[in-house]
């Protein structure tokens, strides 16, 4: 086991850059979560770590050690590609085995260690068939056994649920937590999608068009984030992101389509200083109240259960979602209404870097 | 920037690729070893012999004299005889081979009862010999013990020695032991044309002939193409018939001295290179332009559709 | 089946599927006609030798021919077998298929893998050089292949009978294709489980080409076994090397020439590939058409 680190690293692919000036640094025995939309990077920074992709510049540090000229094979690290990449002409038995032949275990040794592994996931009865007589899901373990039957210095993964279905999803993501946390085996977890890594992540790295946005626990981004791109990325629905102007110079609230917001301090102070500024109050924190300082219009009503998200309307340009208990009462779509928005729950973020000037925390 | 000041990075990077490279090289090596000694130099071997007119005599040196020998041998009647011959020879094999191939590839392309019979059979000859088809043909035609007097066939003088009937015989040959391969080919054509095209165009109420020629027909055209230029070359390439069949001291044998044979003659007995060399390339001139005229119609043919 | 006379829409529904079916019976019937007759044709030239091959000489010239050996004759297969030898000449074709076999197998795995995995300078360029030996026929290199033989003394051997046909465009060509076809992230997941190239081909690439090595190697079998041209042009004299399609036309021209030991070595020569193509028919079809259907 071992820590894992990028210093500066970068990649380019045809002079357009896939992953830039990467500092990132994975504790040992840490779960890192990356995390960004698609063509972010991700996977291109996990195959660095892997030896797949040589980094244009910077280093890739496993160990404390510089490893960016030491091959593949030699950096003892494993990886559950996305398309899980079992060899198809091998049954499960002889996939889960296959790392282990290179690395001169005995066949006794590691018909045992086969064993173990495999009764771990639940394969014990599959050892048999070939990958296509799989479900999706095990073929998924046969590919999280294989890693693991290495013992490596670090697991790299690269978005290994993104081909199961919701429930199986759910369940998986749970097992590998549990797994990880057993091992204690340093592991890069790449994701598109935010409630994985919220789930999942002892930390989260945010990265958007190759460049780091923001790294650190799930809360702390969750409540924190450093810029627009985190805060709208984060969160299920996404944070509500409003226009905003400042009323007078020194006024604590701030003037949106539709009302106003109240503001922290701190981001009051901070915001004496930009042109164009945006305010971010995430759906919980919004209530429909007819005491609420936004007047809105509603657009939808849905029900997911526990919650209702209710889609508002607010001025001519701007919509917004409340996050309301189920057990509350239920405007109609067209219904005029008021919200209210919680007291220091506002953030407060550049009109345009997007970067953050304040906010709760 | 020297090397000595490049970052280790850069030059393990750049010894690793060079690696690969030499890897590269070494796996191709084999092969290209091979044809570069058996394909690529006597074929560029054939442009400078046909220069060089060879003595009479063994031991003596050869002349150059340049086109002359080319034009003296294109002209000559054994050449204009033999490629009359074989050209001949395609007009009777290619159109007969690919459309009785084509006729038991249809008839054997529905999923009826005992198909797969029928077409082990047809794909038989595929894996006939020359040599196997020319003892088989050669009993079949034979004066006494063979078929043909029984038949009513009995042309004196005898079918293979026989100026006018012999490339007719030998083309019958070959158009049974072409059949197996034209069978192979037709069939994978037909099972590559979609099923739902055919049902829509029966739904829209065309008669199965009018199915036939009007859609399986157009949209196997690649297939036939690529037949027609296998068939050709095969067909150019007949050498062991005739080698068998005929020979050279046939009575018939100036009117089945296909090309093949002829190089192989000029090499042989009467042992002079130059006139060989001109003669392999007259064959790969030929070849090469089926090759092209076959690019060029299918090249058309992606254009009709596009 | 009645139609309901009460009924006439029933009854002419059920005069027109009658009349259907029986249209559908007529053109089956017609279709196996064919089939039959286009069988019995493409069959009787073999099936007459082998029926003439076991039947005694005096039987030979009897009209209409036989067409059951009723009494089969073995002994004309002894004469092929020994006088003809015919067992020296199946040996040396053996050798000869099994040499070109294998070469070409070797040199196309070995050029395929390098042109579908490796990087290296001039590989469209070399490729294009591989696919070039295709528009070349062997024919037209013949004049100077005899005296390159003759140079390097290679006259009846098997060095001679082989060398020339170790490497294959198609084959090369084949065998990259099915390389090109293994997903990228086998390769590596494979790496990073320590499998470098060579254990990556073994393990890995051979196994997923499969198909391709088995029609590369059925179409080779045959192209080689049945080689005529090339076989007599370097197995000048004696018996040393000589190949099953050479004897077969020796069988016919010399002194044991006698028809009926001609078709019984015929039979000899033809039987293996038969049972090459009832085994192998899939695989053979599939490289006889690797060009055609794309
Ligand atoms: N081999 C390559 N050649 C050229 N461009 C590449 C290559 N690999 C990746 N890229 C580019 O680099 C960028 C980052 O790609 P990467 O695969 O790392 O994205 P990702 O974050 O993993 O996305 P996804 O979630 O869709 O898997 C993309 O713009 C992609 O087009
Ligand atoms: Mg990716």
């Amino acid at each position: 086991m071992a820590d894992v680190a990028f210093r500066g690293a970068t990649k380019r692919f045809d002079r357009r850059p896939a992953v830039e000036h990467l500092d990132l640094e994975v504790a040992d025995g840490e779960l890192l979560v990356l995390l960004g939309p698609s063509g972010c990077g991700k996977t291109t920074a996990l195959r660095m770590v892997a030896g797949l992709e040589e980094p244009d510049e910077g280093e890739i540090v496993i160990g404390g050690r510089v490893v960016n000229d030491v091959e593949p094979k030699d950096r003892d690290v494993a990886m559950v590609f996305q398309s899980y990449a079992l060899y198809p002409h091998l049954n499960v038995e002889r996939n889960i085995e296959f790392p282990l032949r290179r690395r001169g275990v005995d066949a006794q040794r590691r018909r045992q260690t086969v064993h173990e592994v495999a009764a771990s996931l639940g394969l014990q009865e599959l050892l048999a068939r070939k990958p296509r007589e799989l479900s999706g899901g095990q073929r998924q373990r046969v590919a999280l056994a294989r890693a693991i039957v290495r013992q490596p210095r670090a697991f790299l993964m690269d978005e290994p649920l993104s081909n199961l279905d919701a429930a199986l999803r759910l369940q998986t993501r749970a097992d590998i937590v549990a797994l990880q946390a057993r091992l204690g085996t340093t592991t890069l977890y790449v994701t598109h999608d935010q409630v994985e890594a919220m789930t999942m992540g002892h930390r989260i790295a945010v990265l958007d068009h190759g460049v780091l946005q923001q790294v650190g626990p799930p809360h702390a981004l969750y409540d924190r984030p450093a810029n627009l791109f985190v805060a709208k990325f984060l969160g299920s629905p996404g944070m509500n992101v409003l226009p905003a102007t400042l009323e007078g110079t020194a006024a604590h609230v701030a003037r949106v389509d539709g009302g106003h917001v109240p503001l922290g301090d701190d981001g009051v102070a901070a915001s004496g200083q930009v042109a164009s500024l945006a305010v971010g109050v995430r759906p919980e924190h919004l209530a429909l109240s007819p005491s609420g300082t936004l007047e809105a219009k509603v657009l939808l009503v849905e029900l997911l259960g526990a919650d209702v998200h209710v889609l508002c309307q607010l001025g001519h340009q701007t919509k917004l979602v409340v996050r309301q208990d189920a057990s509350a009462p239920r405007p109609a779509i067209g219904d005029g209404v008021r919200i209210a928005v919680a007291r220091g729950s506002v953030h407060v973020f550049t009109g345009e870097s997007g970067g953050r000037l304040g906010g709760p925390g | 920037m020297s090397r000595g000041r490049e970052s280790p990075p850069a030059r393990t990077r750049r010894s690793r690729a060079v690696r690969e490279a030499a890897l590269g090289y070494l796996l191709v090596l084999p092969a290209l070893a091979v044809f570069g000694v058996f394909v690529f130099y006597p074929f560029a071997e054939n442009f400078r012999l046909a220069l060089y007119q060879t003595p009479p005599y063994p031991g003596l040196p050869s002349r150059y004299v340049g086109l002359h020998q080319v034009g003296q041998v294109l002209a000559s009647s054994g050449f204009l005889q033999s490629l009359g011959s074989t050209l001949l020879f395609v007009v009777m094999v290619v159109p007969a081979g690919l459309l009785i191939g084509l006729l038991l590839a249809v008839a054997a392309h529905r999923r009826l009862r005992a198909m797969a019979v029928y077409r082990v059979i047809f794909s038989s000859t595929v894996v006939t010999s020359v040599a196997v088809s020319a003892l088989v043909f050669g009993t079949l035609m034979d004066p006494v013990v063979g078929l043909l007097p029984w038949l009513g066939l009995n042309p004196s003088p005898p079918i293979l020695q026989n100026t006018t009937w012999a490339l007719p015989a030998i083309a019958v040959m070959s158009v049974w032991q072409f059949l197996g391969l034209s069978f192979v080919v037709m069939s994978a054509g037909l099972s590559a044309v979609p099923e739902e095209v055919l049902e829509a165009a029966r739904v829209d109420g065309a008669s199965e002939r009018t199915v036939f020629w009007r859609v399986t027909v157009p949209l196997l055209s690649p297939t036939i193409f690529f037949g027609l230029v296998v068939a050709t070359i095969y067909a150019f390439q007949t050498f062991g018939q005739v080698d068998i069949l005929i020979g050279y001291s046939s009575a018939a044998f100036e009117h089945v001295n296909l090309l093949v044979y002829d190089i192989l003659n000029t090499i042989e007995v009467a042992k002079t290179s130059g006139q060989a060399a001109v003669l392999s390339l007259a064959l790969f001139l030929l070849t090469l332009g089926v090759t092209l005229l076959q690019l060029r119609l299918v090249e058309r043919r992606v254009h009709y559709a596009a | 089946m009645r139609p309901d006379s009460r009924n006439g829409s029933g009854e002419r529904g059920s005069r027109c599927r009658r009349g259907r079916a029986s249209r559908r019976r007529r053109r089956l019937a017609a279709r196996y006609t064919l089939l039959t007759i286009g069988a019995l044709v493409v069959l009787a030239p073999l099936y007459l030798t082998f029926v003439s091959s076991l039947l005694p000489p005096s039987a030979l010239a009897e009209r209409p021919p036989p067409l059951f050996p009723l009494d089969p004759q073995w002994h004309d297969y002894v004469i092929a077998w020994t006088q003809g030898d015919l067992g020296v000449y199946l040996r040396n074709s053996a050798i000869q298929t099994g040499i070109i076999v294998c070469g070409q197998l070797v040199t196309s795995v070995l050029a395929g893998y390098a042109f579908a995995f490796l990087r290296f300078p001039f590989k469209r360029a070399l490729f294009v050089v591989f696919l070039a030996t295709l528009m070349i026929p062997f024919e037209v290199t013949l004049v100077t292949n005899t005296q390159t033989i003759s140079e390097l003394g290679w006259y009846n051997t098997f060095a001679g009978l082989t060398v020339p046909f170790l490497a294959t465009g198609v084959g090369t060509f084949l065998l990259r294709q099915a390389f090109l076809q293994i997903p990228r992230d086998l390769r590596e997941a494979a790496t990073l489980d320590g499998y470098g190239r060579l254990r990556f081909l073994l393990r890995i690439a051979l196994p997923l080409a499969r198909p391709a090595l088995a029609a590369l190697g059925v179409f080779s079998f045959l192209a080689a076994w049945n080689q005529y041209l090339w076989p007599l042009v370097v197995t000048g004299s004696g018996n040393g090397v000589r190949t099953v399609q050479i004897g077969l036309k020796l069988l016919q021209g010399t002194e044991v020439s006698r028809t009926d030991v001609a078709l019984a070595g015929t039979v000899i020569a033809v039987l293996p590939l038969l049972v090459l193509l009832v085994v192998f028919q899939k695989q053979l079809v599939r490289s006889l058409t690797a060009g055609a259907v794309k």
